[in-house]
This record gives structure tokens, sequence and C-alpha cells, in this order.
């Protein structure tokens, strides 16, 4: 095997366009896994930890330029007013010792449907920035979930950052796990308010191959609550509204059966978030406020 | 490959690393310091815990190319580690958090007891008196198949409350 470690993002894109099978190593909460068991050989190791780039944020008002390797408790500590749903989420992740250095990118790496990032993502329309010595593309992160734990990234290319709009509106994340620490979700649901284009979004894990939003429920909300004016008034709106947001979400899905949890208990069990989580939502919506940072209490803080 | 790194403040090398191969692993079976445990070398119980470059990590989980340069604090360096940060010239003695989890019967088969220390000594170092709930939270990735937690808690209090009256 080869270990190798580049110092700087541009030997980096160099490293992975000369060993196309080289496997990126961040914060290596999944790849070390797997070479603990055997379960992986790769030929070559392409080590991103001291590459400074990466492990950047840079905050501009139109966009967070989130570094592929910033560990979780980085996010949740510093990005919980601009990225209050992934905030949200990298809180739910492993335990402390997990969240100190696993990433975003590494979550995008594995592409597992139950990553906890991606729900999150999908709900504040990232967009994932992939690089190699060719250029640079920038993925809607919803194109880039291509298969279980497959993803859209080029041989040669590796993640740079996710972009992400800074939240203008409320954000939501729930998980249903088996405990409060440590936990691999069973399913999660991610739902952010978007007043600025007047839209909503969501983003579902751990019940379909890929993670996924949910158009029809978003197309739903958003209808109803431009046509009622409920965007400028900030009126309650009314408990069927949620019903039939919810029933969408769960038609959403296309869970399987596993050790964690039926399919039937999946679709359940995402009506059950999609619903709460939008009363949550709404709850902290206020009209005209830029920005609302302290929503969600009862939520995966 | 060869790796070098500083542990506990003294500089290490180790050769014929293998390249897959964990800093928990380079730590016992390369440098001689069994203090950190391996116990399921998937992240999930904490045993393993060191500080890189400060940072409480499952080294179970980091490669050992990784290490390359950085400083790690094992178990083993705790009590001169906790020694120094007080300033308290007082050699051959516990530090604090060593002695709260012995006297709050916080040991009982010991094997968790080296990430569990180095983790919540990480706390009291960031956060002198933690509430329950963040004494809970960052001992999550811990864990004990025998105290029950309650004596560990009772150890964390007491190293806290300890501190605080110095
Ligand atoms: C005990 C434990 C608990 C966990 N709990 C959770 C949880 O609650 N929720 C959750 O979502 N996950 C969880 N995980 C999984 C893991 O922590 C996350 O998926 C994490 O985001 C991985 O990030 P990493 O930086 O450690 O990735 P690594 O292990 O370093 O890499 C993961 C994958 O991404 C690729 N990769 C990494 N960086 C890049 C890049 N810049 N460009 C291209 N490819 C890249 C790697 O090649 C690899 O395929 C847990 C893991 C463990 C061990
Ligand atoms: S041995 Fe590293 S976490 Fe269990
Ligand atoms: S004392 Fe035995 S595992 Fe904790």
């Amino acid at each position: 095997m080869e270990f190798l470690r580049p110092a700087g993002w541009e030997e980096a894109l160099a490293a992975k366009a000369e060993h196309p099978d080289a496997v990126p190593l961040a914060g290596g909460t999944d790849i070390m896994v797997e070479l603990n068991f055997g379960r992986r050989r790769p030929r070559t190791l392409l080590d991103l930890s001291a590459i400074s780039e990466l492990h950047a944020v840079e905050r501009t008002p139109s966009a967070v330029r989130l570094g592929a390797a910033v560990p979780y408790t980085r996010i949740v500590e510093d990005l919980a007013d601009v990225l209050p749903g992934l905030a949200m989420a990298s809180r739910t992740v492993g335990s402390p010792q997990i969240r100190n250095r696993g990433s975003v990118g590494g979550n995008l790496g594995s592409a597992s449907p139950a990553g906890d990032a991606h729900p999150a993502l999908l709900a504040a329309g990232a967009t994932v920035e992939a690089e190699s010595v060719r250029g640079t593309r920038h993925i809607p992160v919803e194109e880039f979930y291509t298969g279980v734990k497959r993803n859209a990234l080029a041989e040669d290319e590796l993640i740079r950052a996710v972009r992400v709009r800074p939240a203008a509106g409320p954000q939501q994340f729930s998980k249903v796990g088996t405990r409060n620490a440590m936990t691999i979700a069973v399913c999660a649901f991610a739902l952010a308010l978007h007043p600025g284009s007047r839209t909503v979004r969501s983003g579902i894990g751990s019940a379909a191959p890929t993670p996924v939003r949910a158009p029809e429920a978003e197309e739903f909300l958003g209808r109803v609550l431009d046509e009622g004016g409920y965007w400028e008034s900030g009126e309650p709106v009314p408990p069927l509204v949620a019903e039939e947001f919810a029933s969408l979400c769960a038609a959403a899905c296309d869970p399987i059966d596993d050790v964690r949890g039926s399919a039937a208990y999946r679709r359940h069990a995402v009506r059950v978030m999609a619903q709460r989580t939008w009363e949550w939502a709404w709850a902290g919506y206020r009209p005209g406020a830029a920005r609302n940072d302290d929503e969600g209490g009862a939520a995966c803080v | 490959m060869r790796v070098t790194f500083t542990v506990n403040g003294r500089r290490c090398e180790a050769d014929d690393v293998w390249e897959g191969e964990s800093l928990l692993y380079v730590l016992r079976e390369r440098l001689g310091l069994p203090g950190s445990k391996n116990a399921c070398e998937q992240g999930e119980c904490g045993s393993c815990t060191v500080r890189l470059d400060g940072t409480p990590v499952c080294a179970c989980l980091v490669a050992a190319g990784q290490a390359e340069g950085s400083e790690v604090l094992t178990v083993e360096g705790l009590a001169d580690f906790a020694r120094q940060r007080s300033g308290e010239p007082e050699p051959d003695q516990l530090s604090p958090v060593q002695e709260a989890f012995n006297r709050a019967g916080a040991v009982q088969c010991g094997f968790c007891t080296p990430g569990l220390l180095v983790a919540a000594d990480e706390l009291l170092e960031r956060n002198p008196l933690p509430s329950d709930a963040e004494i809970r939270e960052a001992l999550a990735g811990n864990l004990c198949r025998c105290t029950g937690y309650e004596k560990i808690l009772d150890a964390v209090r007491l190293a806290a409350r300890g501190a605080g009256e110095e």
C-alpha cells in the first residue's frame, strides 16, 4: 500500500490524477473501519488531512463555502447561524470523538443513504464543488447521489467544498434512532423554508436507495404558502396542510426492510418527522425577519 | 513507512508501519504504550481515546500516517500533562481526574478507564464546571460495561469540584 500525504490542494489534485484508484482519506471515520476490518485494501491512500484549504470555511453574504474536511464539531460550534439545518444534523453524528474527525466531504464521499448531512444539504439546496486537474464542477447535491453508496465524482475528482446559501428562514432536522448518541439513522428528515424564493425544500435520509427530496410535497406546501399569503402574514397554517405535506413526503420514500427498521415503519416515521419539522419550522417563521437563529429547541439540538 | 510524532511530550519514531495501520496500533504495538485500549476498532467504544493536537479522537480511526508531525496525548502522559497545565510541580502524582476516578469508585475492570480519563480531562479543561448534561454529552462516545456510569459521573463531578475549591 502507498500512503500519499499532499500538503496542498493542487498537489492533491495532481496525485489523484496520477493515481485514480487512490482512496481519499479525510477524518477516517468511515475508511479506517473498513481498513481495520480488512474489508478494503486500497493500493493507495490519499490523506487529505494536511490540506488547510479543506479545513477552511469562507463566508460571504451569498454563500458559505464549507471546506470538505471541516469536522462536524466546528459546524456545530461555528456555523449554526448560517447553516442551522446542517448544524442540527451534525450534532446527531456519532459521538464527540467522531464529530471531531468526521466531515461532510467524507459523508458525501461515502454517500450512504443513512448519512446525516445529506437531508440537511438537500433541504438547504447545497452545491458540491468537485475539482480535478481538468477543472471544477458545481454539482447540485440532489444530482450528487447516484445510487446506494455511489456518487457523481469522476475518478480523478476530489470534493473541495460544499456551497450553501446562508439560511434566510427556519431549518429543521429530525432523526429516528435507537438512542440519542452514537446511532445510525433508521431514517431522517430535514426541512428548510426559503422565504426569499418563497419555496420549501426537504431532504429524506435512509428511506430510499439514496438520500432524496420530496418534490411533490415541496411544491404542494410552497403553493399553499404562496397562494394563502402566509409568507407575508406568518399566520398559522391549517393542520390539514401539514397532514397532506407529511403524506406526500411519506409517498416520496422508497424504503427497504432491514435490521434497523421495516419499510412500513420508515414510511410512517418520515410522515411523523415531516409533520413535526414543518410545525417547528413554521413556529419559528416571522415574516420579514431575515433569519431566525434560535428555532428548533425541541429538535436535534 | 516511518512515522514521526510527539507522544506525551516525547518525540517518537515508528518504523515499518503498514500504510493502513491505525495510530492505536502504533501506540500499543510499536511504541510500548498499551494504556489506550483496543476493543472495537470501529469508533464505537472510545476506549482508545487520545488527544491528537489537543482534540479527543478515537486512535483506532486515525491512520498512523495522519499523525505525522502531530502531538499525541495518551493516558500514560495525562498526569504530567495535567501537572504542567496547572503549574504545580508535584512529581509522581496522578492527575485530579485520575484521583477522582479512584476515589469515586469509577473503576471496576478498568478497560474503559484510560479513554474516559482522557475524555473527561479534556472536558474539564474546556469547561471546569460542567452540568450533568454536559458531562453525559462529552462522554457519550465512551462505553463502560461495568459501572453503570453513575460512578463515572460522580468522579467527573468530584474532579470538577476539587479543581473549583483550589
Ligand atoms: C462510531 C461511528 C459513528 C458514526 N455515526 C454516524 C452518524 O451518526 N451519522 C452519519 O452520518 N455518519 C456516522 N458515521 C460515519 C462517518 O462518521 C461519516 O460518514 C463521516 O461524515 C465520514 O467523514 P470522514 O471525514 O471521517 O470520512 P473518511 O472516512 O475519511 O472518508 C469517507 C469516504 O469519503 C471519501 N472522501 C473523503 N473526503 C473526500 C474528498 N474531499 N473528496 C472525495 N472523496 C472524499 C473517502 O475516500 C471515503 O470513501 C459514524 C462512524 C462511526 C465510526
Ligand atoms: S477501539 Fe477505538 S473506539 Fe473502540
Ligand atoms: S470499568 Fe469495566 S468497562 Fe468500564
